[in-house]
C-alpha cells in the first residue's frame, strides 16, 4: 500500500462565464476526496462556483530546456503582432 | 414557558457545539495530513460561529446584562449542558471522525426540525446552520466509510471507536423537564420524532463501510443535566482560561 497520497492540481471557476484558473495544489487518496479538500483549503470563502481537480502527474509541463524555441521569438517580426489597427472605442477588450 | 427555561433549552444545543468547537480546535496543526487538519479546523470555525449566536441570543434575554463571552467563558462546569458524547478525547482519528459522525446526524436533523420554531431567532439560527452541518455529515459520513472499508488496521480502529462512543448515542435525545415546558410551547422541538431515522441512517451507513452495528442496550448520560465526564473539567480549564485570569479582556 502506498503511504503517501498523490497530489492534485486545483482549478476553480469563481463566477460563471469566467474560465477555470489554477488555484494551487494539494494531497488527497483520489478525486472525490480531492474535491472535498479543494473546498476546504480553497473555496470556503465564496472564491468560487465550481471546481476541477486533476492528479498532478497527468500534467504534462513543457521543458524549461526548451525555454528559447517556446518562447523566445525574433523580434525583428513585428507583423506577426496585428497592433496596427485603430480600435473603435467601443470594442473594450481585445 | 419563561425566559428561563427559553435560555436553558438553548444551552443545551448551544453547548454540544461549543465543546465539540473546543476539542476539534485542539486539533488544530496536528491532524493527520495538512488537508485535514484545515478541515478540522474549518467544522470547529462553523461551530464556533454558530455557537456565538445562540449565545448572543441568550445574553439578550438575560436581564442580568450578560454578554456572549461570560456565557461561553464564565459559567461552572456543572452549568454546561453538553451531551457527554462531544467532549470524549480527540483519542485518534478513528474516534475523532466516528464522534463528529454521531453527532453531526443528529445535529443535522434536529437543525431541521428547528427550522419549524414558533421562535424565530432559533429558525434563523437553524436555517443558517444547516448548510455548514450539511458539509460536516458529508465529511465524517465519507471517512468512515474510508476508514471502515480500507485496510485491516483502519477498519478496526473504526470499529472500535464506533463500539465505544455508541454508548454515548441515546444522550443526544434526552430531554429535561425544562426542556420539555419549551417544547409544549413550539419553541422547541422534540428530537423524539427523529430518533428511529436517526438510528436508521447511522445503522445503515456503518453496514456500508462493513462495521458491524453495536447490540448495547446500556447508555451514557449525564451531562445534559449538568453531570460531566472527567474530560470536562480540562476542557475548561483551558478554555477558560484566559478569561479567568484576565477579566473581561479583548483581543
Amino acid at each position: 500500500m502506498k503511504k503517501d497520497w498523490p497530489l492534485w492540481e486545483v482549478f476553480v471557476r469563481s463566477k460563471k462565464g469566467l474560465e477555470h484558473r489554477h488555484f494551487g495544489s494539494l494531497h488527497a487518496p483520489d478525486a472525490e476526496m480531492a474535491i472535498k479538500n479543494a473546498r476546504d483549503v480553497y473555496t470556503r470563502r465564496k472564491e468560487g462556483v465550481s471546481i476541477w481537480v486533476v492528479e498532478s502527474k497527468n500534467i504534462k509541463a513543457s521543458n524549461p530546456d526548451d525555454n528559447a524555441e517556446m518562447f523566445d521569438p525574433a523580434d525583428d517580426k513585428a507583423y506577426r503582432h496585428p497592433t496596427f489597427y485603430d480600435l473603435p472605442d467601443d470594442v473594450e477588450h481585445m | 414557558m419563561t425566559t428561563k427555561n427559553l435560555a436553558h433549552y438553548i444551552y443545551g444545543i448551544a453547548d454540544n457545539a461549543l465543546i465539540l468547537g473546543q476539542r476539534l480546535s485542539e486539533l488544530c496543526g496536528h491532524g493527520p495530513t495538512l488537508e485535514t487538519d484545515i478541515a478540522l479546523t474549518n467544522m470547529a470555525l462553523d461551530l464556533l460561529g454558530q455557537t456565538r449566536s445562540y449565545y448572543q441570543y441568550i445574553a439578550n434575554l438575560s436581564t442580568e446584562n450578560l454578554t456572549e463571552d461570560d456565557v461561553a467563558f464564565l459559567r461552572k462546569e456543572r452549568e454546561y449542558r453538553n451531551v457527554l458524547l462531544v467532549e470524549q478525547p480527540n483519542t485518534d482519528f478513528a474516534y475523532i471522525i466516528v464522534r463528529q459522525y454521531f453527532f453531526d446526524v443528529f445535529h443535522f436533523m434536529q437543525l431541521q426540525l428547528l427550522q419549524q420554531s414558533k421562535d424565530v431567532n432559533l429558525t434563523a439560527i437553524a436555517h443558517k446552520s444547516i448548510k455548514e452541518v450539511g458539509y460536516h455529515k458529508q465529511f465524517s459520513g465519507d471517512w468512515v466509510k474510508r476508514l471502515g472499508d480500507g485496510t485491516a488496521e483502519s477498519h478496526e480502529k473504526v470499529q472500535q471507536a464506533v463500539t465505544d462512543l455508541w454508548a454515548f448515542t441515546e444522550e443526544l435525545f434526552y430531554l429535561s423537564g425544562q426542556d420539555k415546558l419549551v417544547i409544549e410551547t413550539g419553541h422547541g422541538i422534540n428530537p423524539e420524532q427523529f430518533k428511529e431515522k436517526y438510528y436508521q441512517t447511522i445503522s445503515q451507513l456503518l453496514k456500508e463501510s462493513t462495521l458491524e452495528v453495536p447490540e448495547a442496550k446500556y447508555f451514557q448520560k449525564g451531562g445534559k443535566d449538568g453531570i460531566h465526564s472527567e474530560h470536562m473539567g480540562y476542557i475548561l480549564a483551558e478554555m477558560q482560561f484566559m478569561q479567568r485570569a484576565y477579566p473581561d479582556m479583548k483581543w
